[in-house]
């Protein structure tokens, strides 16, 4: 039997099934042994071990008979904004304490018709609005990183932060996220893993529970670029079921995995070299495009003037289209009911609930949303906000008709910062997280974040790559030649 | 723009969230903090341009308006707070 079999990547893992040196039963009960061993980072907040144990079996059946798909046999966790049939699943939300649904996510169908297995269900912040993990229901996710010498608890980032921590501390081997303004590539950069977010419409919205669903997407979160091709491939099909599913042939992500990037034309967004931006991250940046320089790359400095609007559109945008979503929650058909008070009418039921029920944060972009769209502001304010969101996806029209096939930027501000230190006060300024990343959703591209460095402090640092509608092949191809050349191996020093 | 409290308070009403008067102050802080952000949209020159309906220039696909699912009464009421004689229970609504 092998050792640590927990640290495979999905590539290795499925090597090693095919060849026979190990099964599934023995990966999954890696998995959950060192999920066991880690309560402290707080990430996964449903297990499964029961139904992981019963489909490793299966997997291993299927992978005997031959001819199984590459996830097959592959242990996993869910973000928990995913429904999974007879599951609980929460979105972090106290609204919806005691949820089983009733049905299955297409995505997560997907991964278990391809044979992956079901850990467990992850940590994220309530509703998926947030960028530390903070606004959880469930308390804080942990990063397994720590700074040189101190003992700070880190945020993982947000939203997708159990994801990330998870698969950063090896008790996983991938991970499903959901991005809708960096909620995969954010977190992906704070705890050293790839991440990506497809392109609008490549995977299924249905049975995620929704947040902006113009924005919306899910993506694998992984160890390797390798890994994130393997499982994208399974999580994306055309769903008639979701009525922006594009109904479009998936690639084989992995066969465009050549590293060959000799050619290609990559994009400097002078736009994106902002004010105060710390020097390491300046360095990651410039270090990262002179690794794809040397590798046959080249690097074009370019232009998309409207960056500097896109955080406010999408804070803008976002609470509008969540203050409609999140109207469902009413104490009717599912989720916590408040007790009323004799007299009470139903107005006083769905007062009660949404103010137990939802967390402050979720309170105030329901609000800020249901103000941007209430009468007399809703032209000034949302519509405009519309009319600035296709002039930053023409900016980025424009750079790929000019020939550049992908984009470098850095994924993050920063690396990741201590839990509680951003503060509840100013909620704008945890808002600039997502200044690299916000772009991409309201553009719809594809985005995916590497790591390639660390920080003084040695904390993970990623760059972000963004890449032609539909060209997910080409973009992971770049990234995987990003990844070759920063060679990053670090891994978090386990303290848990 | 400067919201008030008697605005913060119409919103949460709009909302359906309740908020103490107590804490009508700090929220109508937050809006103007979060709106004051927003506010810089104000001047991008947006003459003549399209309002984004669809990210991806796909036409929204079309079936045939027919029943393609249903029969599932109790799996539909298996997650309700209040669900009774097969319908959901919610406090009296008219008197």
């Amino acid at each position: 039997m092998m050792s640590d079999l927990n640290k495979l990547t999905i590539a290795g893992a499925r090597d090693a099934l095919r060849k026979g040196d190990t099964t599934s039963a023995e990966l999954t009960e890696a998995c959950l042994t060192a999920i066991e061993g880690a309560r402290a980072l707080n990430t996964f907040v449903h297990d499964t071990p029961d139904q992981a144990r019963g489909m490793a079996a299966a997997a291993d059946t299927r992978i005997k008979a031959g001819d199984a798909p590459a996830l097959c046999g592959i242990p996993l966790g869910i973000k928990d904004l995913f429904c999974t049939k007879g599951v609980a699943g929460q979105a972090g939300s106290g609204i919806l304490k005691g949820f089983v649904p009733e049905y299955e996510s297409t995505v997560t169908q997907n991964l278990w018709d391809a044979g992956a297995v079901m850990l467990g269900k992850l940590n994220m912040d309530e509703f998926a609005m947030g960028s530390s993990n903070e606004t959880s229901v469930y308390g804080n996710a942990v990063n397994p990183w720590r700074r040189a010498g101190d003992d700070t608890a880190l945020t993982p980032g947000g939203s997708s932060g159990g994801s990330a921590a998870a698969v950063a501390a090896d008790l996983c081997l991938g991970a499903t996220g959901t991005d809708t303004g960096g909620s995969i590539r954010q977190p992906a950069a704070f705890t050293g893993i790839t991440g990506i977010k497809p392109t609008y419409g490549r995977c299924s919205r249905w049975g995620v529970v929704a947040f902006a669903s113009s924005l919306d997407q899910a993506g694998p979160m992984t160890k390797t670029v390798r890994d994130a091709a393997i499982m994208l491939g399974a999580m994306c099909s055309y769903d008639a079921k979701d009525s922006t599913s594009a109904n479009l042939p998936v690639p084989d992500f992995e066969a465009a995995l050549s590293g060959d990037i000799r050619g290609n034309v990559i994009g400097i967004p002078r736009e994106y070299r902002m004010d105060g931006m710390p020097a390491e991250i300046e360095k990651l940046w410039a270090d990262g495009t002179a690794m794809l320089k040397d590798a046959g790359a080249e690097v074009r400095d370019i232009t998309l003037p409207h960056t500097k609007y896109a955080l406010p559109t999408y804070y803008l945008i976002a609470p509008a289209e969540a203050s409609s979503n999140l109207a469902r929650y009413d104490g009717v058909r599912y989720g916590h009911r408040a007790k009323l008070a004799p007299g009470d009418g139903i107005t006083e039921m769905y007062e009660k609930t949404r103010a137990e029920g939802f967390g402050a944060e979720v309170q105030r972009r329901v609000m800020v949303g249901t103000y941007v769209l209430s009468a007399g502001f809703y032209d000034a304010y949302y519509n405009r906000a519309r009319k600035v969101r296709t002039l930053i996806k023409r900016d980025f029209e424009q750079v790929f008709e000019a020939g550049v096939d992908a984009i470098l930027t850095p994924a993050t501000p920063s690396a990741a910062f201590g839990l509680g230190e951003m503060g509840s006060k100013d909620p704008v300024q945890m808002y600039l997280n997502d200044v690299f990343t916000v772009t991409v959703n309201l553009a719809g591209l594809p985005g995916v974040s590497v790591p390639t460095g660390q920080d003084a402090q040695g904390l993970p640092l990623g760059l972000q790559l963004i890449g032609r509608p539909w060209e997910e092949g080409d973009l992971l191809n770049c990234a995987y030649a990003l990844e070759r050349a920063a060679g990053f191996v670090a891994k978090p020093v386990k303290w848990w | 723009m400067s919201i008030d409290t008697a605005t913060a308070a119409r919103v949460a009403k709009l909302s359906r969230i309740r908020v103490e008067e107590d804490a009508l102050l700090a929220l109508a802080e937050e809006f103007n903090t979060i709106l004051g952000f927003i506010e810089q949209l104000a001047e991008v020159d947006v003459d003549g341009v399209e309002p984004m309906v669809s990210v991806t220039l796909m036409r929204l696909p079309r079936r045939a308006d027919v029943v393609t699912d249903g029969y599932q009464q109790a799996k539909i009421l298996s997650n309700s707070p209040g669900a009774r004689e097969g319908f959901f229970a919610v406090p009296k609504v008219v008197e």
